[in-house]
């Protein structure tokens, strides 16, 4: 079934694809002329979102393996960036990259134990993981860096080469340049061998294991790099806000890069970005009717859309290539 | 030496909530193979529902068991109209569903009772318990009452009809099938109990974590330590896990300075951890083997 959809994706043809991809980068690049303050912040924002459940779609998608904390591993991003740069005086660039290298290997070993078992133990550890989070950032022997409840402010990156825009747009652009290249790694990363034993092992476990696909390695690795993408979107989440306290990660965090993931389409790597979309616009609209209905709407949209809909988004785009694709044939 | 008692007996206490939440969870594994993560906010909601009883005037033991029967009835229904539905999907779908319903529930317990910490009243007093300075008279009540419902239970698994059907349904839902027991009914009853005993661990442990939308967050996570450090497939490792948290929680809580009475969550997270690298399977666990 996978590999029907990995060729649905060619039917228009690569070049008109990599022309469109840049196309919209250079128009992305152009917000901020036009955008300021909070529109350009929510649009930052929708970036690191995206970031995050491009990640998890990684794992979900890809691997079939579910974890219910990946807000856990946005909060090893933020903190990890956050302190290299108040403690340490790292700069900004290498720190969202330690940040995600940090956060890899502790999605790698934290998947370890739970991974060589049935999936319901990595959910169930991973839910445990996001529940405890704010209290293990809390722990007393890691308050020196954490600064435990007080949480850590830290400043925006400056603009380089005395260009003349402000710190916002700046933010904008290196999110913009971090999501583009995340999701050229995502893209090549599921198009490549590694994709296709990933594929190989969600599908099919045991024939995967019969073609000499070692399934235990290939898994924890997708749960280090889908970790790994949230630590950078955590890291950039953190210079966005300029601060990061325990609370902004609970468990909240976790089921939001969920939510994001059904709605954009499991399996489906540009339904990230609608998926983001999504999570960042719907509470808010949802609060506008009435406060803390937001978890409210988003389970019921959850529900709703493994009922009727249960590829989400990416259910659209399925029916319009395949217009397209009619359409073209119609054409010749 | 004193202090060490008094945590103990504690730990024992709140263990025996812990060992109802991880029962709850085993129970719903055994009957659909799932772990329903919406299990926590299931029993808050059905506090909030015993809280509104009792605010509005009805006596604490008639508004007791009434909860734990309409908690009874939630189970069974969102069984029935959410789960079975689903059945053969993939088992992605289903937890997404639980997450769905964990953010519904808690966001309506929100919206409904606010978020403000509400206090809930104990039938068994505060005071200590004959004057001992170990332990107070709600922990020995809610001891005495879980210990109760755990030893009715073993007693509906192990004597009745219905129990056994329960039983042979969820551990081999084809030949129970054949014997003419109706698997779905037995889900649906299972369902129930799990949702009936949640209840009842929500109205005991409320007094002493109060009342609010996020109360069970904390216990659950102990509940699945119970579960995993138990073995997920027995129902009476769950039982014991469940205890040993509870005491393993309180001691560490009291004399690992690092933990501290606030922070204790971590060590749910790491027997988890640690129960799946040194042995997987839990304490009373069956080992999983898989054919290839």
């Amino acid at each position: 079934m996978n590999a029907q959809i990995l060729h649905q994706g060619r039917d228009i043809s690569s070049v008109t694809k990599i022309f469109m991809a840049m196309a919209l980068i250079a128009l992305a690049a152009l917000l901020p002329v036009f955008a300021k303050g909070f529109v350009l912040f929510q649009a930052t924002q929708i970036m690191i979102f995206a970031i995050a459940i491009l990640g998890l779609n990684l794992l979900v998608g890809f691997s079939g393996q579910l974890s219910l904390g990946h807000g856990a591993f946005f909060a090893v991003g933020a903190y990890a960036a956050a302190i290299l740069m108040a403690q340490f005086e790292l700069h900004y660039s290498l720190a969202i990259v330690a940040a995600g290298i940090i956060t890899f290997v502790f999605g790698f070993l934290f998947g370890l134990p739970a991974l060589r078992l049935e999936g319901v133990y990595l959910a169930m550890a991973t839910f445990s993981l996001a529940v405890a989070m704010p209290q293990v950032i809390k722990l007393s022997i890691l308050e020196h860096w954490t600064g435990g409840s007080q949480g850590i402010a830290i400043d925006k990156p400056q603009a380089p080469f005395g260009l003349s825009i402000n710190e916002d747009q700046w933010l904008y652009l290196i999110t913009l340049i971090a999501t583009s290249v995340l999701y050229l790694v995502a893209k090549n990363i599921t198009s490549s061998r590694t994709g296709l034993a990933l594929l190989a092992v969600k599908e099919n476990p045991v024939a995967a294991r019969a073609m000499g696909v070692n399934e235990s390695v290939y898994k924890t690795l997708a749960f280090g790099v889908s970790a790994g993408f949230n630590g950078i979107a955590g890291s950039l989440s953190a210079m966005a806000v300029q601060y990061i306290a325990p609370e902004s990660f609970t468990f909240y965090l976790s089921a939001a890069i969920l939510v994001g993931l059904v709605v954009g389409g499991v399996g489906w790597l540009p339904g990230a970005f609608f998926g983001a979309l999504f999570v960042l616009l719907v509470p808010n609209l949802a609060e506008s009717v009435s406060k803390g209905l937001s978890g409210a709407v988003y389970g019921s949209f959850l529900i709703a859309l493994i009922f009727f809909m249960p590829s989400g988004l990416s259910t659209f785009r399925n029916f319009i290539s395949y217009r397209l694709q009619r359409k073209s044939r119609h054409s010749l | 030496m004193e202090l060490f008692l008094q945590q103990l007996v504690a730990g024992l206490s709140t263990g025996t909530i812990y060992a109802c939440v991880a029962l709850a969870v085993v129970m719903i594994y055994q009957a659909i193979g799932r772990v329903n993560f919406s299990q926590g906010e299931m029993a808050m909601l059905s506090t909030f529902a015993g809280w509104q009883m009792i605010e509005y005037g009805m006596p604490y033991w008639l508004a007791f068991p009434l909860t734990v029967v309409l908690s009874f009835v939630f189970g069974v229904l969102i069984e029935r109209i959410l789960i079975r539905p689903l059945r053969g999907a993939p088992a992605l779908s289903l937890v997404i569903v639980f997450i769905g319903l964990l953010l519904i529930f808690n966001s309506v317990a929100g919206y409904i009772w606010s978020y403000t910490v509400k206090s809930f009243p104990t039938p068994f007093g505060t005071a200590p318990f004959l004057g001992s300075a170990w332990i107070s008279q709600h922990q020995v009540g809610m001891m005495g009452t879980t210990l109760a419902i755990l030893i009715l239970l073993f007693l509906f698994f192990r004597f009745t009809r219905v129990g056994l059907a329960m039983r042979g349904a969820a551990n081999n839902p084809e030949s129970a099938r054949l014997l003419g027991i109706r698997v779905w009914t037995m889900e649906g009853l299972g369902w129930g109990l799990a949702a009936a005993i949640g209840a009842v661990a929500g109205m005991l442990i409320a007094p002493i974590v109060f009342l609010e939308p996020n109360m069970m967050a904390g216990t659950l996570v102990y509940g699945f330590a119970g579960a995993v450090l138990g073995g997920l497939t027995s129902p009476g490792g769950a039982v014991l896990g469940g205890i040993i948290v509870g005491v393993m929680e309180n001691l560490a809580g009291t004399f690992i300075p690092v933990i501290g009475g606030e922070l204790k969550l971590t060590l749910a997270l790491v027997t988890i951890v640690g129960v799946l690298v040194i042995r997987p399977q839990g304490l009373l666990g069956k080992k999983m083997v898989s054919r290839v």
